[in-house]
Parts: C-alpha cells; sequence; structure tokens
C-alpha cells in the first residue's frame, strides 16, 4: 500500500504542484483579462454562452459553481473577494445577496434596455437574464384544459399530484406568490389539498415529475417548462426523451391575476469586484439579442429580452402570461411559504 | 514506569504541541459556527418545537436505529463468517465484502431508484410476468419512503462495521473462542456469549462512522424524500435565510452526538480488552455440503445488492453513454485526476495528523480528564454535515488571509488576493479535519494491539521517544495505518458539500462533476463520473485486500 501510494505521487507530483502553484497565480491576479464568476448555476449549462463572450471579446471567464453558501463566501471572502459577477437563480436568493451587502450598483443604458425595469433592481443591484415558468405537466391522455394553480388541490386529484420537495426555492416562491394573491389561510387550505393529493412522497427534482407520470404515479404535477424543452428534445430511445414524451405542458394562472408563475436567473456585480468592468461587460453580454437566443435554445429558459425567438418546444406551449405579482412581493412572503410547508407537513 | 531521558520529554513536548495544534484545526470551525448560534435570535425554536422537529426526531432516531441495526448485522455477521468458517470462495468474499465503500451512498439511490421504478426493468419483467400492460394497472411499492432509505444506507454502510470488526476477531478472539469451542458451546451460544461481546469496541468505531455518515447525510435523504433533523438544518438556512438558526440547531445535534458517544465510551470504560499474551489468529472451521454454500450466499448477499447491483447499473448507463457520445471529455479526465490527487493529499494529511494525536495521547504520562479528552475532539468534524463544517471552517480561512494581506501591507509587499481561501491545499485541509476521526481510531487501536513489553524493551535499549515510534510501532502499525488510509482516500473521493463550498475556481472533482450533471437534471450523464469515482475506490481497496492477505499468511507462517 505504502508502495503503492509513493509511486502514485511521485507520478502526481509534477501535477499537483502545478495546480496548486496555477491557484496561487491566479489569486494573484496580474494576468490577462479576465472574470471571476461564481454561480450557483450549473457552469456547463451556461458554458456555450461564456465561450461566446470570451470569443467576442477575448475576456477569460474562470468560474467556481457552489451550490449552498454562496453569499456566505463572498461575505467571508470580504474585501479580497476574486468574485467579479454572482449569478444565481431564485429572486429571494439574489435578494439576499442585495441584502447581505455582497453586490455594487452599477448603471448601464445596455441592461436599462434590454431588461424591463420590473425584473431589475431599481439601483441596478440586481439583473434578470432569464425567466422560469412553473408550469403543470399532464399525463398525455388527460385533457384538463386550462387550469389554475388553486385546482391542483382539487379532491378529485386523490393519489394523483406529484411534486419536489416544499422547501426547494422553485416551491417555496410559488407558495409565496400564492400567499400575496390569496393570502395565508387559503394557502394553508391549499397546501393542505395538494399534501392530500400526492401520489408519492414530495422529493426528487422537477423530471422526477414527467418520469412518474410515466410510471403511473401520478397524472399532474408541478415543475418548471425548461426541463420538457431538455426532455422533449432529448435523443429520441434515451430515458429522458421518454418521461418528456409521456406528458403535456399546461401553463397554470392564478385566479386572482390571471398570471402564471415566474421565477427568474440572475446576476450582480460583486462589491469588491477586482474586474468591475469586464463584469458589467459579461452581464451586457449576456442580454444580447445572441446571448439570449442561446439561453432560450441551449437552455429552454424564456429570454429576458423581448423579441428573441424560442426554442419549437416552448413556443408550442403556448403565450407565456407572467403573473403581474412584482417579483420583490414574493421574496417578501418566501419565510411564511417555507414556514407553511412545515405547518401543513407538505415532506412529511 | 521508565523515566524519559532529556532528548525523549524534549520530543513528547513536540508531539503534544502537535496535538494541541490539530486540536484547534478541529475546534475552529466549531467556535466560528458558535459565534453565528449566539447572533440568532431564538424566535424559531417555537415554530421548529411545534411543526419540524418532533417529526425529524422520530425520523432520525428510526432511521439511525434502521440503519445501525442493519449495518451492525450485515457487518458483524459477515465478518464473523469469513474469520470463522471455511467456504467456496471465502477468500475473494473476505475482502469483496468492501467493495460497498467505493459507491457514494446518493448514487446507490439514485442507481435503486432507477432500477425499480414502475417503468424500470424490474416491474417491467414483474408485469410481463403476471401478464399486467401498464404500471396505472399493476405497481410495486415505492422506494421513496424510511424503510427503502434503511434498506439503502444499510447496504452501502455496513463495510465499516466490517472492517472494524473483522480485523479484530482475525487477531484478538482465537483463544477464546476456541475455549468456548473446547467447553462445548455451539455457534449460536459462542457467538452471541463470546464473539459478539468482544467485538464491541471495534464494533462502536465502526457503528459510529455509520451513524453519523447516516446522520449527517443530506443526498439521499433529500432523495429518497426522508425530514432528518439534518434535512431541518439545510431549510432553516437555505429556505429561511437563517443560517444562525441552522447553527444552533447542528449544534445542538452536536451535543447530542457528542453525548451518546460519550455514554457510549462510560459504558465500557472498566472493561479490558487487551490481547492475550498468545494472541494467534483463529482456524477457521471448514464447513462442508449445504452449509458451506449457505454460507457462501450469505457472505455474497451485501456484495450484490451493496455494490454489484449499482455498479453494473453504472457500467451499462456509461456504456450506452460512450456508444452515444464517444469518449469522455478531457474535462471529465481532468476532473478524475483532480480528485485522485486532492485525496491523496488529503489522505497523507490525516494519517499524519492522526498519528500525532493518537502518539501524543499514548505517550502522556498521568494525562489530566481534560488531556484525555482531547484525542476525542477528532470526532467533531465527522459529527456536523459536510456543508456546515465548510461554512463553519469559511471564517477562521478567510480571517487568516485577512491577517496575510495585513502582514503584506505591513512589509511593503505586493497586495495579493486570497491566497488560503480557493486553494487545494485548504480543501485538503477541510478533508483531513472532517475524517480526522477515521485515522485518530484505527492508530489508537493499532497503539492498543502493541504488547506494552515491547515498548518497555525498547526504553530499556536506551530507544527514545521517536526511536520506539519508528523502530517498534510504525512497523506493527502498517495494518492499522493502511485501513485508515483506505477509507479516507475512499471518503475523500465520495465529499462532496465541503469541496461545493470551498473549491478553488475551475476545479472540479469527480464528484462536483456528479453533482453538476444532477443539478442540471441529467444524471445518467454523470454516469461516467460515477463510475469514475467507484473504479478509483476500487484499487486502493484491492490493494488493502492484498497487504492484509499477506499479513495473515504471515502469521500462518
Amino acid at each position: 500500500m505504502s508502495l503503492f501510494c509513493a509511486s502514485l505521487l511521485q507520478r502526481l507530483r509534477p501535477l499537483g504542484g502545478l495546480s496548486i502553484g496555477l491557484t496561487l497565480l491566479a489569486a494573484s491576479g496580474a494576468m490577462a483579462a479576465e472574470v471571476n464568476l461564481y454561480t450557483t448555476r450549473e457552469p456547463r449549462l451556461i458554458q456555450p454562452l461564456l465561450d461566446a463572450f470570451t470569443q467576442d471579446t477575448g475576456v477569460e471567464v474562470n468560474t467556481v459553481f457552489v451550490k449552498d453558501g454562496l453569499y456566505e463566501r463572498v461575505r467571508a471572502e470580504g474585501g479580497q473577494s476574486p468574485a467579479d459577477v454572482l449569478m444565481t437563480v431564485d429572486i429571494g436568493n439574489l435578494l439576499d445577496l442585495v441584502d447581505g451587502g455582497v453586490t455594487q450598483a452599477i448603471r448601464s443604458e445596455t441592461l436599462d434596455a434590454a431588461i424591463p425595469a420590473h425584473l431589475r433592481g431599481e439601483d441596478g443591484h440586481w439583473y434578470t437574464l432569464s425567466l422560469r415558468d412553473r408550469v403543470a405537466y399532464v399525463a398525455k391522455d388527460l385533457d384538463v384544459g386550462a387550469l389554475h394553480y388553486e385546482e391542483v388541490a382539487d379532491p378529485q386529484r386523490r393519489g394523483k399530484v406529484c411534486i419536489r420537495s416544499g422547501q426547494h426555492p422553485y416551491n417555496t416562491a410559488l407558495i409565496a406568490a400564492f400567499i400575496a394573491h390569496n393570502g395565508l389561510e387559503a394557502t394553508e387550505a391549499w397546501l393542505r389539498g395538494v399534501k392530500a393529493n400526492l401520489g408519492r412522497p414530495a422529493t426528487g427534482g422537477d423530471r422526477d415529475v414527467a418520469r412518474d407520470i410515466l410510471g403511473g404515479l401520478c397524472d399532474i404535477g408541478i415543475a418548471n417548462a425548461y426541463y420538457v424543452g431538455r426532455m422533449k428534445n432529448a435523443e429520441p430511445g434515451t430515458d429522458a426523451y421518454r418521461w418528456g414524451e409521456a406528458i403535456d405542458v399546461v401553463r397554470p394562472t392564478f385566479k386572482a391575476s390571471g398570471g402564471t408563475h415566474v421565477n427568474i436567473s440572475g446576476a450582480a456585480v460583486a462589491r469588491h469586484a477586482p474586474h468591475p468592468e469586464q463584469a458589467v461587460q459579461l452581464l451586457e453580454y449576456l442580454v444580447s439579442d445572441e446571448a439570449q437566443s442561446l439561453y432560450a435554445r441551449a437552455n429552454y429558459e424564456y429570454p429576458v429580452k423581448a423579441g428573441v425567438a424560442l426554442d419549437p418546444v416552448v413556443a408550442s406551449f403556448g403565450v407565456l402570461q407572467v403573473d403581474t405579482l412584482p417579483l420583490t412581493e414574493i421574496a417578501r412572503h418566501r419565510k411564511q411559504a417555507s414556514e407553511l410547508v412545515d405547518k401543513v407537513g407538505l415532506n412529511q | 514506569m521508565i523515566r524519559l531521558s532529556w532528548s525523549s520529554r524534549q520530543q513528547a513536548r513536540l508531539w503534544h504541541s502537535g496535538m494541541l495544534l490539530a486540536g484547534l484545526a478541529v475546534l475552529a470551525p466549531v467556535l466560528s459556527l458558535l459565534v453565528l448560534a449566539v447572533q440568532g435570535s431564538p424566535g424559531h425554536w417555537t415554530h421548529l418545537l411545534d411543526h419540524v422537529l418532533p417529526h425529524a426526531f422520530v425520523q432520525t432516531v428510526i432511521l439511525l436505529a434502521g440503519v445501525g441495526v442493519l449495518s451492525a448485522a450485515l457487518g458483524v455477521g459477515g465478518a464473523w463468517l469469513v474469520t470463522a468458517y471455511d467456504f467456496p470462495g471465502r477468500t475473494t468474499l473476505s475482502w469483496a465484502l468492501m467493495l460497498p465503500l467505493a459507491v457514494p451512498t446518493y448514487i446507490v439511490a439514485y442507481a435503486y431508484l432507477d432500477i425499480l421504478h414502475p417503468i424500470g426493468p424490474v416491474q417491467g419483467a414483474v408485469r410481463w410476468v403476471l401478464g399486467y400492460d401498464s404500471p396505472r394497472d399493476f405497481r410495486l411499492p415505492d422506494l421513496r419512503n424510511l424503510p427503502g432509505a434503511i434498506l439503502l444506507m444499510g447496504f452501502v454502510l455496513y463495510p465499516y462495521v466490517y472492517l472494524t470488526t473483522r480485523s479484530m476477531f482475525a487477531t484478538q478472539a482465537a483463544s477464546l473462542i476456541e475455549a468456548s469451542r473446547l467447553l462445548g458451546h455451539g455457534p449460536r451460544s459462542t457467538f452471541f456469549r463470546v464473539v459478539l461481546p468482544l467485538a464491541r469496541p471495534a464494533l462502536a468505531v465502526g457503528l459510529s462512522l455509520v451513524l453519523l455518515e447516516t446522520l449527517n447525510d443530506i443526498g439521499a435523504s433529500e432523495f429518497l424524500g426522508i425530514q432528518t433533523l439534518t434535512v431541518s438544518v439545510y431549510t432553516t438556512w437555505i429556505s429561511r435565510s437563517d443560517l444562525a438558526g441552522a447553527a444552533q440547531i447542528a449544534l445542538l445535534m452536536l451535543c447530542l452526538v457528542i453525548a451518546l458517544i460519550a455514554a457510549e465510551r462510560q459504558g465500557r470504560r472498566r472493561l479490558r480488552y487487551s490481547a492475550g499474551r498468545r494472541a494467534h489468529p483463529l482456524q477457521p472451521r471448514p464447513l462442508h455440503g449445504a452449509a458451506a454454500w449457505l454460507a457462501a450466499l450469505l457472505a455474497a448477499a451485501p456484495i450484490v445488492v451493496g455494490f454489484l447491483v449499482p455498479a453494473a447499473y453504472l457500467l451499462e448507463q456509461t456504456v450506452g453513454r460512450l456508444l452515444q457520445e464517444g469518449p469522455p471529455s478531457a474535462q471529465l479526465l481532468h476532473a478524475g485526476l483532480n480528485t485522485v490527487g486532492i485525496s491523496l493529499v488529503a489522505m497523507l494529511i490525516t494519517l499524519f495528523l492522526g498519528l500525532v494525536v493518537a502518539w501524543s495521547a499514548h505517550i502522556m504520562v498521568r494525562p489530566q480528564p481534560w488531556q484525555r479528552a482531547l484525542p476525542r475532539l477528532a470526532t467533531l468534524g465527522y459529527a456536523l454535515p459536510g456543508t456546515v463544517l465548510a461554512i463553519g471552517l469559511l471564517f477562521p480561512v478567510t480571517a487568516m488571509d485577512h491577517g496575510l494581506a495585513w502582514l503584506r501591507d505591513h512589509l511593503g509587499l505586493e497586495s495579493m488576493r486570497l491566497v488560503l481561501m480557493g486553494s487545494p491545499l485548504v480543501l485538503a485541509v477541510a478533508y483531513a479535519i472532517r475524517f480526522l476521526t477515521i485515522s485518530v481510531g484505527s492508530i489508537e487501536a493499532g497503539l492498543m494491539r502493541v504488547a506494552p513489553s515491547m515498548e518497555q524493551a525498547a526504553r530499556l535499549l536506551n530507544e527514545t521517544l521517536n526511536g520506539t515510534l519508528r523502530r517498534v510501532h510504525l512497523p506493527l502499525l502498517k495494518p492499522a495505518l493502511a485501513t485508515a488510509a483506505l477509507l479516507v482516500f475512499v471518503d475523500s473521493m465520495k465529499e462532496l458539500s465541503a469541496t461545493l463550498l470551498l473549491r478553488p475556481m475551475n476545479f472540479e472533482t469527480l464528484a462536483t462533476w456528479l453533482y453538476g450533471e444532477a443539478a442540471r437534471g441529467t444524471y445518467e450523464e454523470g454516469a461516467i463520473a460515477a463510475l469514475g469515482i467507484v473504479l478509483a475506490g476500487l484499487v486502493p481497496l484491492i490493494a488493502l485486500a492484498r497487504l492484509q492477505q499477506q499479513t495473515h499468511h504471515g502469521h500462518h507462517a
């Protein structure tokens, strides 16, 4: 064993030394134009965009994909933090960064022109990059017609509903919007109805909703729309393709507003960004027609910029009537939503 | 008591300072969590007590009890079978029983969910046999519940118990077991009255690893929809942005864990387990006919469930991927090298620190109670969920960075950004803090097996402390060090939560790669990375197995 380790180490020594050395160099920051991206989004999801950005501008993008604790890491790194751009999904997460004081205000006419005013911070602290509508996946043979979120709790759907954990940000945001529209009491009753209707525990991911509909565990489920773009565009014969083919997409609306719940992916420039110019440059690139259309075609997310062509699968879901509720309202009710999930025991 | 020479006393002082430093490193994240916790308001406890904790507590206790009983039964049972009996395939099975160590729990959970899903191969075959067309007409029970989680985790985690108890059986129990046999006790009576009580310290070590791993698991629990206490820590932090509240729950759990471990140690404080003077390996009793095959079957079952089925699943997925997409990308290979490199560095640091702590405790002359408790601090890193530990490390590490920056400014050197935070070295140190308990535990157990007479002889021959360590203990510690090295290496390769938070820029390991695929909702594309983790874990496993076989042959000679 020790011999084995020694020989393996010997072979790896140049490599290990190199990578530590390189990181030390990278930390010193005296290199060609570059921008450091801290993201809770999986980087390979946005890699085509970043590659195109580097091609256009010659600015290298370094990424670190942090799952939980992006805010905690940047705050602890403080004034020495190498982070330039902070990218995350869910309005609540984005506003946590802003409220925690790790972002800075920027001014950019390009950003202001591309992003509608209600989808960015008034003070230039945060910007929406794409929209993600939370829709219903419905079994192919089931005709539900138009659907309200409220109707997912109908007793006639007993044992037929699938949804991921109620504590996932996608769901807490939806429930927060429900609270904003219908009040706490009605939301609690709704969640009790949803819980009674569950065909399996509230767990897994959004794609599992499609898989479990194919598996007969449920007929209808709540999940994000872009997963369907990925599944239906998958290679025929793969599992993902089969799951995607088992469902149709219906965009539910709130009774009160007639709009569909939409969450966002967004970004901000870090407060102590060592490359603030390149940071703004990256954000501006991400809302360019080229990048927005890549968002739509590669990620199947809804472009934040008007007039950008959609992926055909996403276009087939029909017109997206975005809920008029301000995003900040959703963030404001998020804690209540999370506590309500505990109270009704949606995940239990 | 032999008086230490002057140079030995100097050496002892150095060892003790090393232990203090290691203790501080482990304490630092816990202290910074404590600082976080006291900043929070107690307001959320009403909500937690009303709606979260009672249910989470019950779920956690049932999960721990279930996984504990199952992994103890599989681990002790397997170890006993391959030490006490001889049957076809025994040699192969005796190392293959360690294989599930190589597969992360969350991968096993994912594999089984896919295999046993209503649209998976198993239920498809069942429907075909019974003549049903659609999963809507006939389905088997779902895996996503508490019993499912107990079964999966028990079958994946039992090797910790197997590893620790087997070495106990192999080297220590022989004369007592033979005595029991001579006194006319049957196999069952020998097992329950002699073997099991003898195995208690080893079982305690292995089982505590299993239970801590289960308690702190987040991947598999979330995936299977189990609401454990650890899940409620995450919910408080992530869904309600209340890190202080989360730290309060985590620290409370930590207190419970420490109390339980202390109670167990207290319970066997007055029991002595030292090896008899004529410790020799047990002669396995040959089995014949049906009994032999039954033994082989029993020993093979945990390997099939815990390793072969998920590994075959990953292999099938990988082959399908490779046929469709061609060879894996250079990035993935690079992630593989990163994984092996950082795990090796982490392993060396962990072994070194483990040796410092265990040896320093071993050579203490009349230690005070608080000094005796010092090595127990090593458990802290493992007793916290990975992400929580990483959060606790953020502040001490960046504080050191800020200190360095201050120093550079005062020395008039070029100002630099972060040096420690986001470096591979700090990541390796984080692994070492997390897994220190494994190396300390193994080395302590190894040191206990060295007969005091050998040590006294060495000292009488005027060896210094370090000379005794080098010439007497280290050679005898080889098996213990090898076991610790294996466990730490494999655990480092599987580590995900702390890596996600502390890693350098542009730095992927196989586990983070796999997680990335999962986050994109393309698990199946992560199969290659998952198989990479398994394969890279197999190499040291087999090396350890060969080493152990050599040692055993040595005993027979």
